[in-house]
């Protein structure tokens, strides 16, 4: 236990440090790391634990957007503000998705999932909306700078500003997996008939971890927005919901150091893979979803603990 | 009532292409009870295939041959090389190895044939048919579409192999007991997926064009004449198929505009999802219990 | 001996329930396997069709069947009626005969094949339309029995026959399965609780607890021991 929390004191550490180390380009890069962490907690929270597929969270990423460009472009809010705001918009529209959805098994929600994920980007281009979303041509977000006049140019900001969120939301996360409703989940994705039997209420904890999960896409969402200043619909087709599907994988499910490591990969893999040419990033994602199904399906976190695992017990 | 009828008949041929992809993906479920996510892009790459062999100077009907039967074995490759290690596993992991598929091929293609739209021939002439309401192309899609339930109804029902492989989709236990070789039929019935694939991508690339995203949207569509018509239904697929074509088209030109047309797939796929399950013709139940 | 098994040992997963079994089918003869819910009996006739994870040694028709898949098998000339019977519901009575044959190579006999089927089983013939699932229990089972004898097996494995059929049917069936070894040559395993009907029809007979053989014998000797008689024939 007192390993597990010195390396998370020097987690901290390092990533308080990197700004400052690292150029304005790479600190951008970081915060979308972090941005992405969020989003693979929530997709986390609703696929390792909570046993559902869905193929279309790029959805809620795009509507927790959207909610953060909406308010500051068109209502003139605050950046900071439209981050709850997206994730109680998020919160409810994913609960009110998952109370139908959670009829569905398996296959049938990836099914229903897949289609929002595809059907997202018409729906934001749909030109009776246009005032509102900016059509195809999307809004553009203007950088916030460090308040109080502190001495930290934007993008050093915006990865503080993010990390303290993302600090928040991993600790809510923790104590959710951790707590009765964590074990609530577990038990209704392992023995569901058992849990109902127990008295745990299978349909109310299924739709409340669809919107609890697209609660924290939706602040991932908001907090990309504003870190990469522009939203348009195109940016938010099935890939995007693919691309967090990668990330589950590669990470691990079922754990929260996953979404970590998940997030470093899709965020810096497909910067190297551009090099090669456009479509490598795709290909090598294929390659590395496979690979992991076939030879790691827990995921990079599920490799770390039973090396550590492996280490502990000689 | 010139304008509906027109908007029916163009429904009826793009249903067409919805009833097609939608029988690959019920010939798969029947097999697998999995629904085959990467079925747009393996008719996608197929299409592409074939358009390959046109560059070579090949003659259409010879290509579309071809095309069809490199499909078919690609299909079977698919299945024994990918599919298989997946096969009992569990959800996420299936749904992640067809996703994988979609994607690896996508890429593919976009990298070999670059991400400019090309034109594909038809084989039909040009002009209008059938009184100026549809294109003789929409109109030979739909009787290739019809020819293929055909063969396909003929080949299941009255051949002993069709018969194995039914067996082998309905009952793989006692399918084993009579001496079947399961694991081949399910790569018979991905092939034969595939090749019914590549044929909808051939017929739809004409009206679409050439592009490594082309079967996306028509993916849904197919997905939501497969439910509607019930998942393990092959004349639901088809009727399915057409019926959602027809109602898109009607939709799109009367009610909601063209703009929110995957809207509506969308809406069916988690209606029928809710409502009826197994589709208007179909017998399984969808929720596992 | 048609088909020789040592040390034959099976398990679901980490459950073993097979401890080393000894026995032996004679040509022509019908063999039965008793004992009471269980011992493993049903399992036993899995492990001969590597249906469950075995280890042993397996010789059928000379040949070890280890490393073989349960189609392979299968094709060999051993045909299994599993309990629940296997029918194929969603197909027609007549579907299902032929599916018997599907690994025969001489088609042309299939034919008279299912006539002569339809001898055996008159009701089937009444019902060969019809979709299987729509068949009484009793006409199910006439039907599974059909289609292993479709096969032309040289051993048929029955797992439970007489399992939820009247008595009159069951003496029905076991008749004919009589005059089948009689005419055809056909030997069989019969696995069966109802221990009575089993003897009379039978000729050899093994008794089975929690996975081991505990008394084997003539069916004549297996009917005149106190314990059996005591425990699995009433009286």
């Amino acid at each position: 236990m007192k390993n597990r929390f010195l390396s998370i004191i020097i987690v901290l550490l390092v990533a308080c440090a990197l700004p400052f180390l690292v150029s304005n380009y790479r600190t951008f890069q970081l915060t979308l790391v972090l941005v992405y962490a969020i989003a693979l907690l929530g997709l986390n929270l609703l696929t390792g634990y909570s046993g559902q597929i869905s193929l279309g969270h790029g959805a809620f990423y795009a509507l927790g957007a959207y909610c953060a460009a909406i308010l500051m472009a068109k209502a003139g809010w605050p950046y900071w503000t439209t981050v709850p705001v997206a994730g109680a918009v998020c919160l409810v529209a994913g609960f009110l998705f998952g109370l139908p959805a959670l009829r569905l098994e398996g296959l049938y929600l990836a099914l229903a999932t897949f289609a929002l994920g595809v059907a997202m980007p018409q729906l934001l281009k749909y030109h009776h909306l246009e005032a509102l979303t900016g059509g195809v041509q999307g809004i553009v977000i203007e950088k916030p700078s460090a308040p109080f006049g502190l001495p930290l140019n934007p993008d050093r900001w915006l990865y503080f500003f993010t990390l303290v969120v993302a600090i928040v939301m991993f600790v809510l996360a923790w104590n959710l997996v951790r707590g009765r409703v964590g074990r609530a989940l577990v038990a209704i994705r392992d023995q569901p008939v058992a849990a109902e039997a127990m008295g745990v209420n299978g349909a109310l904890y299924k739709s409340a971890a669809f919107g609890v999960s697209a609660m924290y896409t939706g602040v991932a969402g908001a907090l990309g927005a504003i870190a990469v200043q522009f939203v348009a619909p195109d940016s938010f087709n099935v890939f995007l919901s693919i691309t967090l599907l990668v990330g589950v994988v590669v990470g691990g499910l079922a754990s929260i150091s996953g979404a970590l490591y998940g997030a470093f990969f899709i965020q810096f893999v497909p910067n190297i893979a551009d090099e090669i040419s456009k479509a490598a990033p795709w290909a090598i994602f294929g390659a590395f979803m496979l690979g992991f199904v076939y030879l790691m399906p827990t995921g990079v976190a599920g490799a770390v603990r039973l090396l550590s695992a492996k280490r502990r017990s000689p | 009532m010139e304008a509906l009828l027109h908007q029916v008949m163009a429904g009826l041929a793009t249903g067409g292409i919805y009833a097609s992809l939608a029988l690959a993906l019920v010939m798969i479920y029947q097999a697998t009870h999995l629904v085959n996510f990467a079925q747009g892009e393996m008719a996608m790459f197929s299409t592409y295939l074939a358009w390959s062999l046109l560059e070579a100077g090949l003659p259409y009907w010879a290509v579309f041959a071809l095309a069809v039967v490199i499909s078919f074995l690609l299909g079977i490759l698919i299945e024994r090389i990918v599919v298989r290690p997946v096969e009992n596993a569990p959800v996420l992991a299936v749904v992640t190895v067809f996703i994988a598929l979609l994607v690896i091929l996508n890429s593919l293609a976009g990298w070999i044939y670059t991400y400019t739209i090309k034109p594909f021939p038809s084989p039909f002439p040009a002009g209008l048919a059938l009184g100026g309401f549809m294109s003789p192309h929409e109109v030979g899609a739909i009787c290739v579409t019809l020819l293929v339930l055909v063969a396909l109804y003929v080949f299941f029902r009255f051949t002993p192999l069709g018969l194995a492989m039914r067996a082998a989709a309905q009952n793989p236990a006692s399918a084993r007991l009579v001496g079947i070789r399961v694991g081949w039929m399910l790569a018979l019935g991905w092939g034969l997926a595939a090749a019914v694939g590549a044929v909808a991508g051939m017929m739809v690339a004409p009206i679409v064009y050439l592009d490594p995203n082309m079967m996306s949207g028509i993916l849904l569509y197919a997905f939501a004449a497969a439910l509607v018509g019930g998942i393990d239904s092959p004349m639901g697929a088809v009727i399915g198929g057409f019926a959602v074509g027809v109602l898109e088209n009607l939709l799109g030109a009367y009610l909601i505009g063209n703009e929110l047309k995957l809207s509506v797939a969308l809406v069916i796929i988690v209606g029928v999802l809710l409502v009826k399950p197994s589709g208007f013709f179909g017998k399984v139940q969808v929720t596992r219990v | 001996m048609l088909l020789e098994a040592k040390n034959l040992r099976a398990a679901y997963g980490e459950t073993r329930v097979l401890h080393g079994l000894d026995f032996a089918i004679e040509k022509g003869s019908i063999t039965a396997l008793l004992g009471a819910n269980g011992a493993g009996k049903t399992t036993t006739l899995r492990a001969l069709c590597a249906m469950v994870r075995t280890e042993g040694e397996i010789r059928f028709d000379g040949a070890s069947l280890a490393g073989l898949r349960t189609e392979d098998i299968v094709r060999r000339g051993v045909a299994h009626v599993p309990d629940g019977r296997g029918t194929f519901l969603h197909l027609t009575t007549e579907e299902n005969l032929r599916l018997g044959a599907y690994a025969r190579r001489d088609r042309g006999e299939v034919e008279a094949d299912v006539e002569r089927m339809f001898g055996y089983f008159p009701r089937l013939r009444e019902r060969r339309a019809q979709q299987a699932g729509t068949l009484s229990g009793g006409e199910q089972q006439m039907l599974a029995v059909s289609r292993a004898l479709m096969l032309r097996p040289k051993l048929m494995l029955l797992d439970e026959p007489s399992f939820g059929l009247a008595p009159l049917l069951v003496r029905e069936l076991f008749s004919i399965l009589s005059e089948i070894r009689d005419r055809e040559g056909v030997s069989m395993m019969l696995v069966e609780q109802n221990a009575a009907m089993a003897l009379d029809l039978a000729d050899r007979a093994y008794l089975i607890e929690t996975g081991r053989v505990v008394l084997q014998g003539s069916s004549q000797q297996l009917k005149s021991n106190d314990s059996v008689r005591r425990s699995y024939l009433g009286y």
